[in-house]
């Protein structure tokens, strides 16, 4: 089997797995209502360092100015509760126009 | 269409309003049907950008195609893509991959229960657990509310990612950077829209997520992809001062509906 094949098949496996984790478990193991609600936080928690990683860095160095820029003016506006095409589009257009003035 | 929304159960049916286990697109409150047709396109472009980019690194077509199928999650599927055209080897990209979804664990067992019970819906819906769908599902209050983000997000998310990174390795390099486009700002944007509700009521949440993120932010540079994220759950120690406030639909029954 080609290397490149045994790569896919061993991380489609493997992420399959963690997935399948918790609706196994679900039913089998009763958690508690505490363990429930820390489960809902760390997946809160587990989404906010992903954006603010994916926002922050690229590899493992700084994304430039443009890209967290652009994410603030969203945040911002989905702060003000502005509707989320309109977060998306803004921080997509801020970044491009910080980018279209020389701003990486 | 038809068998993953079967997730009848009688167990399911005593629950505090859930009904009949069927998932019906009314079962969403306005407007989120709108932000999922609005992530699906964000996700369009970004797996466009994906297969384009695979095949432009010298990859064969089956390599995006198969791997979108299969392992279905965008971040670790870039990571694999990134070093196995950086001729960082197949076991490194394999080991990279794996350890960015980790986090899909936690998020499955999370999501457990707006699943379903029946091992249909289980073993299909464990492989429709994403980012996304998982900050769909935690911003909806009731119990169908949930279900019906999860499966609709999901199904919808899985045939767009596909389609579009089929699209995007026929379409080869002839598409250009799409950072030009701000594109990349687009999924932390999207992910802060989606948390932000649950975020705003919630303050051990958001202890939690501010020391988690600076957690990973610090981390970064340090360590390899995928580590810093998980790091981040050190932030729950954080929100152990307080008591976790009682999610809507542990608190109020029947508000589900």
């Amino acid at each position: 089997m080609n290397a490149t094949l045994a790569c896919v098949l061993a991380l489609a496996a493997g992420t399959y797995v963690f997935r399948l984790a918790g609706p196994v478990l679900h039913g089998r193991v009763e958690l508690p209502v505490r363990v429930q609600e820390l489960l809902t936080v760390s997946a809160t928690v587990l989404l906010v360092a992903l954006l603010a990683t994916g926002a922050l860095t690229e590899g493992q160095g700084f994304a430039g100015w443009a890209r967290p820029a652009g994410v603030l003016v969203g945040g911002l506006l989905a702060w003000r509760r502005a509707p989320f095409a309109v977060v998306v589009v803004g921080a997509a257009a801020a970044t491009a126009l910080l980018r279209l003035a020389g701003v990486s | 269409m038809r068998s993953p929304h079967r997730t009848d159960d009688p167990a399911q049916r005593t629950d505090e309003g859930a009904g009949p286990g069927l998932v019906r697109l009314s079962d969403l409150p306005p407007g989120v049907l709108r932000d999922i047709a609005l992530v699906l396109l964000a996700d369009a472009v970004v797996g466009v950008s994906f297969g384009a980019i695979a095949v432009a690194g010298g990859l064969p077509l089956w390599v995006p195609v198969v791997m979108s199928l299969l392992v279905y999650a965008g971040s670790s599927q870039f990571s694999a893509v990134g070093i196995l055209t950086a001729g960082g080897g197949p076991v490194a990209a394999a080991a990279t991959g794996l350890l960015l979804n980790s986090r899909t664990a936690a998020f499955s067992l999370a999501l457990a229960d707006d699943i379903g019970r029946t091992w249909t819906a289980r073993l299909i819906g464990a492989h429709l657990i994403t980012d996304e769908t998982a900050a769909f599902v935690l911003a909806q209050k009731g119990r169908r509310q949930r279900k019906a983000a999860f499966w609709i997000s999901g199904i919808g998310l899985f045939a767009v990612w596909n389609l579009s990174v089929l699209a995007g390795a026929l379409a080869g390099s002839a598409l250009g950077d799409t950072d030009r486009f701000g594109l990349d700002a687009a999924f932390p944007v999207v992910l802060l829209a989606l948390v932000l509700p649950a975020l705003r009521g919630d303050s051990a949440a958001r202890r939690a997520s501010a020391a988690g993120a600076v957690i990973a932010v610090a981390a970064a540079p340090l360590l390899p992809a995928g580590v810093p994220v998980l790091l981040a759950l050190l932030g729950l120690l954080a929100a152990r001062r307080g008591p976790f406030r009682r999610r809507p639909r542990t608190t109020t029954p029947g508000s589900a509906s």
